[in-house]
């Protein structure tokens, strides 16, 4: 019963949070509301048991999505009214393809898609949700997992070479030969005579001292 | 009115009491800790000025001991100034959104055997998922202060945190994969023999320059480097504001020192199992633990220049990270090894 309440409260507030990415227009409340969103669905996964699930939620999206979203709005200076300005013409086919979609869920709800599957973690086992993955995972999923990650390796490196490009004007940093530079490499140490300047003394060997 | 008398059947005595109970223990956490904020600002100030030779405060009350309350009356009774070209929501949510995070993170944090406010099995990821929120406060502050200064600050520690959250977690993985369990106290029984620093050495190291960047503390603060950005995010934060914001990073410096003891030193576990030693209670060592890598924090930074921020990134990425990944795999492969032996 509490449960329910806590459901009501949680889910409320993500749709409300929902609806606030779409409509802000500050882009930066559009990503705080986004933020908000995540931090209660990771809310509704606790209620339904699936703790890992959740905590991934926020650790992966809230920790380091949203956090990029962030960067790019706070350093890029897009203006929102001239995005917005097509929204009139383009309303047609959005409503069109949202009603297709709501028709295909209530079909799909009504058609029994849902009837026989659990609802919760706890109704297929009740060891821990981590375990659970963890156990398929490694098992039945192992070659597709393995595909995943070689996928979003060939991502990421794929961006870097897009984007990455040399510059020659760039001074940049040689740790090892910072480190490896001795007192010997870039000083000489000199006693220079009285009234002789140092700049003549230093250009003069014999006045050296090793 | 059905709906509303299930809902008001909620209403027991034992509920009321469960509730009340929780209150109270986070009141018993909560209070203390504030006090501990207080405290570690005049430990700092004490540390570092005998490290460079002069005696930190003195003068208000004995040895200077009245010197945080001054500040904390201070900072209360000073006027809250919101610049007006700023965005006046966020903020004001900013600060709370620094603090918020390092007092909940405390939730799973076992202060002795089983005196741990939640108990959950997966402690250690919620502290993490947790603290990964406080980067937020310090982006809302930059960018809601519309002033140069706090925006570039901000940007510094956003990036920074997020790089090194990634060592961080690997650390994490590592004695995890030790232990067995992410329950925070699990971690702790499981170091009953012999604690996680001695076969993890190199990853604690990892660890604690880490939290260190993590944290936002020297020698990694340059979001706040006086002499380029005045102080970073902060700048035009004054009064009970700029005091939240103080709360939280000292809230961090003392929860990250607890995750350090939970995870590499033995949480409350006494150093030798010798009735004398067993005779102190856990809360005590677990509180003399704390004070020992707290001291670290204080004594890196009266000892150690600030990192450039290249300097900062090369270490975060191209060092810790693969290091601690390559530490990962070889103590799995090792682990694994001994068990088929």
């Amino acid at each position: 019963m509490l449960a329910d309440l806590l459901f009501l409260l949680f889910g409320g507030t993500l749709l409300l949070a929902g609806l606030g990415v779409i409509t802000a227009r500050n882009p930066m409340y559009c990503v705080l509301f986004m933020v908000l969103a995540f931090v209660n669905a990771t809310a509704l996964f606790v209620l339904l048991g699936a703790e890992f699930l959740g905590l991934l939620l926020l650790m992966v999206y809230v920790g380091a999505i949203a956090v990029m979203f962030l960067f790019v709005i706070m350093t890029i200076d897009i203006d929102f009214a001239v995005l917005k300005e097509g929204f009139a013409t383009y309303l047609p086919i959005g409503a069109l393809l949202a009603a297709l979609l709501l028709i295909e869920l209530i079909a799909a709800i009504k058609g029994g898609l849902f009837s026989g599957v659990a609802t919760t973690p706890s109704e297929i086992s009740d060891k821990p949700d981590i375990i659970r993955i963890g156990e398929v995972l490694f098992t039945d999923y192992a070659l597709p997992f393995q595909l995943i990650g070689l996928i979003l390796l060939v991502a990421m490196v794929g961006s870097i070479v897009l984007t990455h490009r040399r510059r020659p004007e760039v001074k940049r940093q040689d740790v090892a030969a910072q480190i490896a530079r001795k007192k010997e490499d870039s000083m000489t140490m000199t006693s220079p005579k009285a009234g002789a300047g140092v700049r003549k003394s230093l250009f003069n060997p014999k006045n050296v001292e090793k | 009115m059905d709906f509303l008398t299930q809902y008001l059947g909620l209403i027991t005595l034992d509920n009321i009491t469960y509730v009340a109970l929780t209150l109270f223990y986070v009141l018993l956490i909560a209070l203390p800790l504030l006090g501990a904020v207080a405290y570690l600002t005049y430990a700092e100030r004490k540390i570092i000025g005998w490290m460079q030779l002069r005696h930190g405060p003195l003068y208000t009350g004995l040895w200077g001991l009245g010197q945080p309350i001054a500040d904390a009356v201070k900072l209360m009774f000073k006027e809250t100034t919101i610049p007006l070209e700023s965005n006046k929501i966020i903020y004001i949510l900013a600060p709370m959104m620094v603090l918020v995070p390092a007092l909940i993170s405390w939730a799973v944090i076992p202060f002795d055997n089983t005196w741990v406010l939640a108990d959950v099995n997966l402690g250690v990821m919620y502290l993490l998922a947790v603290s990964s929120l406080g980067v937020y406060g310090i982006l809302m502050a930059g960018w809601a202060s519309n002033s140069k200064y706090p925006f570039l600050g901000a940007v510094r520690s956003g990036a920074q945190m997020v790089s090194y959250e990634i060592a961080l977690g690997m650390c994490v993985m590592c004695v995890i994969l030790l232990a067995g369990t992410m329950n925070m106290s699990g971690i702790v029984t499981a170091q009953t023999k012999l604690w996680n620093f001695i076969p993890l050495f190199p990853i604690f190291i990892a660890f604690i320059i880490s939290i260190l960047a993590e944290t936002n503390r020297a020698p990694f603060d340059l979001p706040e480097a006086e002499a380029e950005l005045v102080a970073g995010y902060n700048v035009e934060y004054g009064s009970m504001p700029f005091a939240m914001f103080f709360l939280g990073e000292y809230a961090n410096m003392i929860l990250m020192s607890a995750f350090t003891v939970v995870l590499f030193l033995g949480g409350w576990l006494p150093p030798f199992d010798v009735a004398l030693f067993n005779a102190v209670p856990g809360l005590v060592w677990f509180a003399a633990k704390i004070a020992l890598v707290l001291f670290i924090f204080l004594w890196t930074r009266a000892t150690f220049p600030r990192f450039r921020y290249d300097q900062l990134m090369r270490l975060g990425w191209k060092i810790l990270l693969p290091f601690t990944l390559i530490w990962f795999v070889g103590q799995a492969l090792v682990m694994k090894l001994m068990e088929t032996m």
